[in-house]
């Protein structure tokens, strides 16, 4: 037993150092990315088919079709590996290299932004068409209708599902480890490949992303209930 | 003063409005009636371009819209805020306070000062009776309370014209009288106001001017005193089905 806890204490700082160091800023990175890009998408696909906006939505359905129907590890090792072997005479004559930490922000932003991109879409269509209608009556423009009063209100329906999101990418960066990253998990596989510890090794960096998800599931809790002041009755 | 020229509006293949012919004049209360899906709903919300009408003419004070060429947003914008709307289910907003709704459009749309806004939102909510709910959420009202709230929101906007589609539809009668009472009280102060309502009650104390609406045509557009002697029997049949002593004389004989 001594022995284990002795290859805990010594590796623990190792991987919560990778942790502080690229686990946890990846995926706030990202994700903060992931949620521009998921409004943007969201308001594009829910936008009126005309004009040069109909391109606009061809676009943003063909990128979360192509963001969901694919495996995450599998749009990692085509932007790492593959992008450089995109060669285009003129634009990119050596092909698209991006570095490990670009490589992952990218495809992480953008995989975690295809999937907010539904949920921010229902959370804007599960507002009443009544909060449109008497915005615009107040002579409200559309921007400032979605700004002011649809936006917030879609905010507070869309948070438990965004939280899945966010706990889900927190766990997924670990894939990152495929591209040299050396994030939690490849700290915990490079100390078990030298301990013969495997168990151990990763039993333990389970536990750390235990950790961050449970702090996040908590976040999670405080923000619903700061956001939905407004539905308690007075007292 | 306001004006519809041969108004049409179509939902699919159902005649919403047909040849609506009419005017509001300011300073007045104009009530309109007529039974379920009569049309007189969509009538009230193209005044604010809720609904787009086919084809016909709007003309606003000195403005004219001809319905049948595209709107430019500024025209849209430009009505909405001459004309103030009041829903059945009040649409407030439940993320903002109370005092916040009614200030929204003040600050946001006509880029008051919040200050200034702040102190008409409060002489508003004293003229409708609530402020001291001015810092509770809608959801911490009652629907009555609500529709108050609605209304003064409204009114901050300084609207020329106030629109009100069924305001008391959906309360309570003790709630009602509360909302009526308001809305009298705005009657009397010579606002303009143009009300969809079920109540005929109401109807004959606050309205100037009745126009009857069934299957999207005016069938009646005149004084209440008028209205009220029932001068033809599509509308002595109307005021029987809506008044509940027609109800009562007739089990009486």
């Amino acid at each position: 037993m001594d022995s284990i806890w002795h290859i805990i204490v010594t590796s623990a700082p190792q991987i919560a150092v990778a942790g502080l160091k690229y686990t946890i800023p990846i995926a706030i990175i990202s994700f903060a990315i992931g949620l521009i890009l998921a409004v943007l998408t969201a308001l594009v696909k829910l936008s009126p088919r005309r004009g040069w906006f109909s391109i606009l939505k061809a676009v943003a359905y063909f990128y979360v079709w192509l963001f969901r129907s694919t495996p995450l590890l599998v749009q990692l090792f085509i932007v790492y590996f593959g992008l450089p072997y995109l060669k285009i005479k003129g634009i990119w004559p050596n092909g698209i290299q991006l570095d490990p930490w670009t490589a992952g922000i990218a495809t992480f932003s953008l995989n975690t932004g295809a999937y907010c991109a539904e949920t921010i879409r229902a959370a804007i269509l599960s507002i009443p068409q009544g909060q449109w209608e008497a915005a615009y009556s107040i002579g409200m423009t559309k921007t400032q209708v979605l700004r002011r009063i649809i936006l917030p209100q879609a905010a507070r329906v869309s948070l438990p599902p965004l939280s899945n999101s966010f706990i889900s990418l927190v766990k997924d960066t670990s894939l990152a480890a495929s591209i040299t990253i050396i994030e939690m998990f490849e700290v915990s596989q490079q100390i078990a490949a030298e301990n013969y510890q495997p168990l151990v090794m990763y039993s333990l960096v389970a536990a750390f992303y235990a950790v961050l998800c449970t702090v996040l599931s908590w976040l999670q809790g405080y923000l619903e209930k700061r956001t939905s002041r407004y539905l308690r009755p007075l007292n | 003063m306001i004006k519809f020229e041969h108004v049409q509006k179509t939902f699919g293949d159902h005649q919403a409005l047909s040849d609506i012919n009419t005017t509001f004049n300011a300073h007045e209360t104009t009530v309109i009636v007529g039974p379920s899906g009569s049309g007189k709903s969509t009538l009230l919300r193209s005044l604010n371009l809720l609904e787009r009408p086919e084809s016909g003419l709007y003309h606003f004070n000195d403005q004219t819209i001809d319905f049948a060429k595209p709107l430019t947003s500024k025209t849209v914008l430009n009505v909405r805020r001459k004309t103030g709307m009041v829903f059945q289910d009040y649409n407030l907003f439940p993320h903002l306070s109370v005092l916040k709704n009614v200030m929204e459009g003040p600050v946001q749309v006509l880029k008051q000062k919040p200050s200034a806004a702040k102190q008409t939102a409060l002489d508003l909510l004293t003229k409708v009776g609530l402020a001291d709910k001015a810092n509770a959420f809608p959801g911490q009202l009652s629907g009555g309370q609500q529709q108050r709230v609605a209304i003064a929101r409204s009114l901050a906007m300084n609207p020329e014209y106030v629109l009100l589609d069924e305001p008391t539809s959906a309360l309570d009668p003790e709630l009602e009288a509360g909302v009526l009472r308001v809305l009298l009280a705005l009657a009397q102060e010579d606002n303009s106001m143009i009300i969809v309502t079920h109540n005929m009650e109401f109807a004959r104390a606050v309205a100037d001017k009745i126009l009857f609406v069934e299957d999207g045509k005016i069938l009646f557009d005149g004084t209440p005193a008028e209205f009220f002697k029932q001068p033809t029997q599509r509308i002595a049949d109307f005021l029987a089905a809506m008044t509940f002593t027609t109800i009562s004389d007739k089990a009486n004989q």
